[in-house]
């Protein structure tokens, strides 16, 4: 972590000389400069770093983002792409020397097609908004992150984001058909098609998952499924964490893949509870929720053999949603579980990293010596069914020590999820946040081709400059070493 | 197998060194697939057998010269499988390995319901133009950390480099399977297929050839019952199903037996049935379309782009018009800058994709 390896003063010159340039082909009002229209944009959903950008550029056509970006390509100065600004890895953080290109003016669905159950988007568009949008004709778009209502599809393209219904349906780069944008020089790109495999190099799964580094998004072309007729969802509460993880895997074992297959540990089902009353068993030391979707007789048939399973596996309690609305409550707990976490402590920090599922009892048991050993607390939610944890320290960022030891404790997470054969981001992107834990899960020549690509697309290096990859230099300062699947059981010794 | 990558890097080392080029091979079951095979030839197949199987987490890691046949017993021993259902092409005692099968990308009959192999690839170890052992991906369903080159190496045709080993998304069989055979027109069963994609129906596979549709449903026993009741037509036994996909998949089919340049064209699902010299095999609800062609027809490249497609010359003696669909500048450019990141001497694979990559 750590945000500051570039300068945070604004010059005010060339802020004059860069919105003079933008106010020659776009409205007044959509080039932004005074102090206190741009501080609405100084960060993410990453609160703990902020920075004002000099510029704020508000396009509203494909013609204004391509001038934007030749104009900036042209002045040497950096941009910053955003959309609804919910990311939570810093990657939407601006820079002082640059544009802050904000997307979230495209908000229209331009076209749905029915017959070939597929949307064209414009990336300011919300995730929710497409679902709603196309339920009247039964369909629906499938990936769905918590932020659903406020995230943007272009912020889901650049962050390949997930949710609760992935481990069936798929991320972003499996309900993604194509993509068109610009590069930083203006020039057009689209990859994919609604034709199936295109031609050439997989470009659309590269870019998916860019985090805004190699291009601008300004179309996205989604694919619809079927809304399943029905769904049901398991609620089984655990007396022991570990054995809710064996119940994970017990059901896979089983040949079952839940719509949705999704843990809370205690202190996380307590914090939701009191929040949202999803009729959660906050006596549980986890609760498990498993989803079936499909044709009712279907549903039956595959509820019938989760829960016979979940029995096996020792749940001490179950219940089963009875209705659509009760299915929605159950799952409303799990949704808000971040916002729960603002009610009972001033900050709350989320973690993202993704492991081997067979190593999530040593996990936990590490997490749980990290509280003890930074006198924080930290709950846990966790995307079972595809081992993504996000573990959620609570602390209070006014005191600078509590922010220091929080990071600290993060980090030590983040490594040890690398350490047992997983990875520091599952779903919320490295940006600013987990930069330097990437000099811990790649080696430097892994890291030099990210940016050799990177300079394929950008050769200046001015599109969202200083996220996801770090400077080989930072990862020689930072002094981590390169760790794989444990076999380097040394990860604090200095490389040098 | 330290030494098998040993071995290989050697050779790599010695090719950049040499300026000279190499056609990275295992089983042969895809030489015919792209461009002419150029340069001396680098044998993957000693590098093989499975890393890492655990079927709980759904990953199966296994190095590149790994019998694909192997690989997929080995799952079917777990209930499991590759979902993407690759084509092998075995012919003439060659047997297909997991390198080969990632490297051409290619997906089978379940591609439209379950995904394509791309869909699959979680992870991948590279050895680069610089003899460089790389990883990207991991073993993790979920993973964002730096570009995603691993599924950026699916379908790449080894130019970028030797596939190591790759980490592959498997999942479990379907409980139930059924198939349907019903007589339907061209136009009938591809308008059909789309209404159908549009509901939620356990689809699992579709092929239409000469007046007939085939249809695969998959899944829990009730919903293929279910499915039958409202989709109809005749049930086939279950070895003549078996047997009948398999021939599709491998193109053993009656279709694919002549000699005839044979055309691959990728549409959207819903192009109406297009002007072509002859009468297509159909599958992926409409989106893969097969054709032959004779002497004089005109290329359905045209065409396939005119629906929003594009088109490939899959199996043929004279390649002259270009294996695939030529791309446009900014794209290329941007193959050339990939292809000279991992490959900056131009060793692997040379004109495998585009005569210059
Ligand atoms: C309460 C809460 C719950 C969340 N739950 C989930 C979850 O379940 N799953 C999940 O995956 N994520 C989750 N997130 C994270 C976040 O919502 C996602 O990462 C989301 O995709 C970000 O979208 P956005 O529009 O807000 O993007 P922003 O935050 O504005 O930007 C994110 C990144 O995308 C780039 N970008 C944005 N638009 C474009 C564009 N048009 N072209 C190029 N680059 C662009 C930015 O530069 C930045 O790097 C959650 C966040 C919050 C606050």
């Amino acid at each position: 972590m750590g945000a500051n390896e570039r300068n945070s003063v604004i010059d005010p010159r060339r802020q004059q000389a860069v919105a003079a340039a933008l106010r020659a082909f776009l409205p007044p009002q959509s080039v932004l400069y005074d102090a206190e229209d741009t501080q609405p944009y100084e960060c993410d959903g990453l609160t703990a770093y902020r920075r004002v950008p000099m510029v704020v550029a508000l396009p509203e056509t494909e013609e204004q983002v391509r001038r934007v970006l030749q104009t900036c390509h042209a002045m040497d100065v950096p941009v910053v792409p955003r959309g609804a600004g919910t990311g939570l890895s810093g990657g939407a953080l601006p820079l002082a020397d640059g544009v802050l290109l904000s997307m979230a003016k495209f908000m229209r669905v331009l076209r749905v097609d029915p017959a070939a159950r597929l949307a064209v988007v414009q990336p300011g568009v919300r995730n929710a908004a497409i679902s709603d949008v196309v339920a009247p004709l039964g369909l629906y778009y499938a990936p769905d992150p918590s932020s659903q209502i406020a995230c943007s599809i272009g912020g889901n393209v650049a962050e390949n984001s997930g949710g609760v219904h992935c481990l069936k349906y798929g991320l972003t780069v499996h309900n993604v058909l194509g993509i068109r944008g610009y590069t930083i020089e203006g020039e057009p790109i689209a990859f994919g098609s609604e034709a199936p495999d295109a031609p050439g190099y997989d470009l659309l799964a590269l870019a998916i998952g860019s985090e805004g580094l190699l291009a601008v998004v300004t179309e996205v072309t989604v694919k619809l499924l079927p809304k399943p007729q029905f769904a049901r969802v398991v609620m089984a509460s655990f007396d022991d964490v570990e054995k809710a993880g064996a119940a994970v895997a017990a059901v896979i074992a089983e040949g079952i893949i839940p719509a949705g297959l999704e843990m809370m540990d205690q202190p996380a089902t307590r914090a939701v509870e009191a929040f949202v009353h999803a009729d959660y068993d906050v006596d549980a030391a986890a609760i498990l929720l498993a989803e079936s979707d499909g044709t009712p007789e279907e549903v039956e048939e595959e509820i019938a053999r989760i829960k016979s399973v979940l029995e096996r596996a020792g749940a001490t309690r179950m219940t089963v949603s009875r209705d659509e609305a009760e299915r929605l409550r159950f799952w409303s707990g799990r949704k808000a579980a971040f916002p729960a976490m603002g009610r009972i402590s001033p900050d709350y920090y989320c973690m993202d990293g993704t492991i081997p599922r067979r190593r999530l009892g040593e996990v936990l048991r590490f997490i749980a010596g990290l509280e003890k050993k930074y006198g924080l607390r930290c709950p846990n939610v966790f995307h079972a069914g595809d081992g993504n944890l996000h573990p959620l320290i609570l602390f209070d960022a006014n005191d600078p020590n509590e922010l220091e030891r929080t990071e600290q404790f993060a980090a030590e997470v983040l490594e040890k999820c690398v350490e047992v054969g997983g990875t520091i981001t599952g779903e919320h992107g490295v940006g600013i946040e987990k930069i330097d834990q990437m000099c811990v899960q790649f080696h430097p020549d892994e890291l030099e081709v990210f940016h050799a690509v990177k300079r394929v697309f950008d050769s200046k290096g001015l599109l969202n400059p200083g996220k996801a990859v770090p400077t080989l230099h930072r990862c020689a300062e930072f002094g981590r070493m390169h760790v794989h699947h444990g076999q380097l059981k040394h990860p604090e010794l200095p490389r040098f | 197998m330290a030494d098998a990558v040993q071995s290989l890097a050697d050779r790599v080392r010695a090719a950049a060194d040499a300026g000279m080029r190499l056609c990275l091979r295992g089983g042969g079951t895809k030489d015919f697939y792209g461009g002419a095979l150029e340069g001396e030839p680098l044998d993957t197949r000693a590098h093989a057998g499975v890393v890492r199987y655990d079927p709980t987490e759904l990953v199966i890691t296994a190095r590149c010269g790994t019998p694909l046949a192997q690989l997929e017993a080995t799952l079917d021993e777990n209930g499991q499988m590759l979902a993407f259902e690759p084509p092998h092409f075995a012919r003439d005692g060659r047997a297909a390995t997991l390198g080969g099968c990632v490297a051409a990308g290619l997906s089978g009959p379940r591609r439209a319901a379950a995904g394509a192999l791309r869909d699959f690839v979680l992870g991948a170890v590279l050895l680069d133009g610089r003899a460089r052992v790389l990883r990207f991906g991991g073993e993790v369903m979920k993973n964002v950390a730096g570009y995603d080159v691993a599924r950026l190496l699916a379908g790449s045709l080894g130019t970028l480099g030797v596939l190591l080993e790759v980490s592959l998304k498997v999942l479990p069989r379907p409980v139930e399977e059924l198939s349907l055979r019903l007589e339907l027109t061209q136009d009938a069963a591809i308008a059909q297929l789309n209404a159908w994609g549009g509901q939620p129906l356990p689809i699992s596979a579709s092929a239409w050839c000469d007046g007939l549709l085939h249809l695969r449903l998959s899944g829990a026993a009730a919903a293929v019952r279910a499915a039958r009741s409202v989709i109809g037509g005749e049930a086939l036994a279950g070895d003549v199903a078996t047997a009948f996909w398999r021939s599709v998949r491998e193109q053993t089919h009656a279709f694919f037996a002549s000699e005839a340049p044979l055309w691959r064209l990728a549409v959207p699902s819903t192009t109406p049935l297009l002007a072509l010299s002859a009468a297509p095999f159909i599958e992926w609800g409409g989106a893969l379309r097969w054709v032959p062609t004779r002497p004089g027809d005109p290329i359905p490249r045209e065409a396939a782009a005119r629906a929003g497609g594009h088109a490939t010359l899959f199996r043929a003696q004279d390649k002259s018009a270009g294996a695939f669909a030529p791309l446009d500048a900014v794209s290329m450019r941007l193959h050339r800058g990939l292809k000279a990141a991992l490959d900056p001497s131009g060793i692997f694979n040379r004109g495998r994709i585009y005569p210059d990559l």
